[in-house]
């Protein structure tokens, strides 16, 4: 399935996608894979995760907060490497969600952006978020992208001048990543009012479906972010609950926010 | 000095495209193939704030004034051409020069780009001012000109350079800074940097990041660089009076490198002078511990900038040593990348120990102890005298002067009993 499909497939039943972010191999390779099928599976009443944000650990995660550097920093002290990645995407992709790869630049300039282009869509991923690269500086994954049939994700912020909301919207493919604040991943008490206006603003520029994250971490804020965004972005609340409770936390966690992005009401904002 | 020296209206070349001799980068940041903004979109709105503000400042006779006045009357400006002819004897014979950036006010040529970055935050309006620090040096400089300005000042520095720079975390909260200490990742300089850039994305509305090296997204090694060419035009104005000629080599330490982008364009333009960049070599090369990026490195994007830096097979940043924090850094800045390819600038990488003698030579032969960053350039002069023998001329940096490093020669040369006598020899 692409993400195009995934959310046709929501829109059609009047909800938000839920997209959930992990680091790969955090805390193993093999662990890490089970709390990635637990995040699709659910809790058994509500399905979990449509779309399985897969993040590349990395040395240096600018835009992470302490709870994702910490998984991450774990997950490379435990040896994860590039290549392990590919397998943890196809795990996802067999447990019926999409996956997509959230990665810092840095790996991925290293490994060769079409040969990473090449294996993430051979392992059956459908895109990469690329929290560190603005479109002016991604002439070669735009090629590369191109050239593997993959989608390009990239972030509007609060911050964002209208100019820069219409180079990103013209850019990306699959879905706009709009981050909800201004500040780095990390749960949050509540989900700002910023995010709601960046969403109407970023509409104004684009038919692609535009997904909320940063600070997300209850199925309360999930409903409330699904009333507005066409899908809810859950990261770090995802590695706490990971942390505390294991594979049954996160099925757990994963079915009340599939709960949380059922029982809002839409506003039809076009999308 | 004049407006020419910052770029300002009264010379045209400074302000035209990069084919029209200014050595700029392009629109959006690039030399050659380096440098550019591989930031979060939330920090591009204020990138481009300040590249604008920039470009409107260089311009402004009333902004280059009021900086030409506190470089002149503040940090004590222009700092002198030292002749050192006892330390010439060990390099080869050959003339050396020292451009005493040691003797401005906090100590180091950090002082010219803060007063700069200082007086273009209270043009934005904000109030906050962030940066990172190694060895303190950049930190000190930030808190000092925050107090002039009377700007709030919040100094991230990584927990292992905190304990080996105590006496500049307390010059820094003596000058009314907050020293936040980091102990993500390696606790160094490269992860201060991480935890200022969140803190930026955090408050960006109101907060300036102060950077303290030519390096980062655009525009700061353009900034940087132009605040600290004053460096190199002084010196090669001071050079062609003393000598009546221009130099064989100007060198200089590289860690981030703004010191030496400072003083090398002073002399960018004359293809006769070679300009020669000290990383840092640490224990060796071979040893792997280091923070050579250009020599030893490869390219990758770090910090905002497509540069030369340490990285494993994975792109994973590697972690830097050198015996001095101020060098203990995995990338560069990336001019010095694009200058290394073009081959227009040499790098060498100089260790620990050669670093240290350099250190100890200078000391006893001219009385002047310099930072263990600047010994590097130090060394590397003492090699390339003797490659060039005693009718060269070299300019040397002396970007900061040692006071910081006592500690370090202390325990390195066996000082003081509490660091241990090693026995060394003593003379």
């Amino acid at each position: 399935m692409s993400l195009q499909e995934v959310f046709r497939n929501c829109a059609e039943q009047r909800r938000s996608a839920l997209i959930g972010y992990l680091p790969a191999g955090f805390p193993t390779v093999s662990e890490s894979v089970g709390l990635f099928e637990a995040m699709v599976r659910g809790d058994g009443h509500t399905p979990g995760c449509d779309i399985v944000e897969v993040g590349l650990p990395y040395s240096d995660p600018v835009m992470d907060g302490s709870t994702i550097q910490s998984a991450a920093e774990r997950a490379l002290r435990n040896g994860f490497r590039v290549r392990q990645l590919f397998d943890v995407v196809s795990a996802v992709a067999a447990s019926g969600a999409v996956p997509v790869v959230m990665s810092y630049w840095n790996p991925i300039h290293r490994y060769g952006p079409d040969a990473f282009a090449r294996d993430l869509r051979a392992a059956g991923g459908a895109g990469l978020i690329t929290p560190d690269l603005v479109p002016e500086e991604a002439g070669e994954w735009m090629e590369a992208s191109e050239e593997h049939r993959l989608d390009r994700i990239f972030l509007v912020a609060p911050s964002s001048t209208e100019h820069r909301l219409a180079l990103t919207a013209s850019a990306g493919t699959g879905f706009l990543y709009a981050a909800s604040v201004m500040g780095v991943t990390g749960a949050r008490e509540s989900v700002s009012d910023s995010a709601r206006e960046l969403v109407r603003r970023t509409r104004a520029h684009t038919e692609l479906p535009i997904g909320v994250g940063l600070g997300v971490r209850t199925a309360e804020h999930a409903a409330e972010v699904a009333s507005f965004a066409d899908g809810v972005i859950v990261g770090s609340a995802f590695v706490t609950r990971a942390e505390r409770e294991g594979q049954d936390g996160v099925c757990a966690f994963a079915g009340e926010l599939g709960r949380g992005v059922r029982t809002a009401s839409p506003e039809p904002a076009g999308g | 000095m004049t407006a020419r020296d910052l770029g300002g209206a009264a010379d045209p070349d400074e302000l035209g495209s990069p084919d029209s001799g200014s050595h700029d980068p392009d629109e959006g940041g690039h030399f050659g193939p380096y440098g550019g903004r591989f930031m979060p979109e939330a920090l591009i709105a204020a990138q481009d704030e300040l590249a604008a503000e920039y470009d409107k400042a260089r311009r402004d006779p009333e902004f280059v004034a009021e900086l030409d006045r506190l470089l002149r009357d503040y940090a004590g400006r222009p700092s002198p051409l030292t002749e050192a002819e006892r330390f010439s004897a060990h390099a080869g014979g050959a003339r050396v020069l020292l451009k005493r950036e040691d003797l401005n006010h906090t100590g180091s040529h950090k002082i010219n780009n803060v007063l700069g970055q200082a007086l273009l935050v209270k043009r934005m309006g904000k109030r906050r001012v962030i940066a990172e620090t190694g060895a303190g040096q950049h930190g000190v400089a930030t808190a000092t000109a925050c107090a002039l300005l009377d700007l709030d000042c919040v100094i991230y520095m990584g927990a292992t350079d905190t304990r080996r720079q105590a006496l500049n975390v307390a010059r820094m909260r003596l000058l009314g800074a907050e020293v936040r200490p980091v102990s993500t990742g390696s606790a160094t300089l490269k992860d201060a940097i991480n935890e200022a850039l969140r803190d930026w994305v955090t408050n960006v509305a109101d907060t300036h990041y102060l950077l303290g090296t030519a390096a980062g997204a655009h525009p700061f090694p353009l900034l940087v660089r132009n605040l600290h060419r004053v460096i190199g035009t002084e010196a090669r104005q001071q050079v062609l009076e003393r000598t009546g000629g221009l130099p064989d080599a100007v060198l200089a330490c590289v860690g981030g490198g703004s010191n030496a982008i400072g003083i090398f364009h002073g002399f960018i333009d004359d293809p006769g002078v070679r300009l020669i960049g000290a990383e840092a070599g640490g224990h060796g090369l071979d040893s792997g511990e280091h923070g050579a990026a250009l020599t030893s490195g490869s390219p990758g994007t770090l910090h905002g900038a497509r540069s030369y830096l340490l990285q494993d097979e994975d792109g994973q940043i590697a972690e830097a040593y050198s015996i001095s924090a101020g060098l203990d850094y995995p990338g560069v800045g990336p001019e010095h990348a694009w200058l290394a390819d073009s081959g227009r600038a040499e790098y060498r990488a100089v260790t620990d120990e050669e670093a240290m003698e350099a250190f100890r030579l200078l000391s006893r032969t001219e009385g002047i102890i310099p930072a263990v960053e600047s010994a590097h350039a130090l060394a590397a002069a003492l090699r390339v005298g003797t490659e060039l023998g005693p009718e060269a001329v070299l300019v040397v940096n002396v970007s900061g002067r040692g006071d910081k490093d006592m500690d370090t020669a202390a325990h390195y040369f066996g000082l003081v009993p509490e660091a241990g006598i090693t026995g060394e020899d003593q003379q």
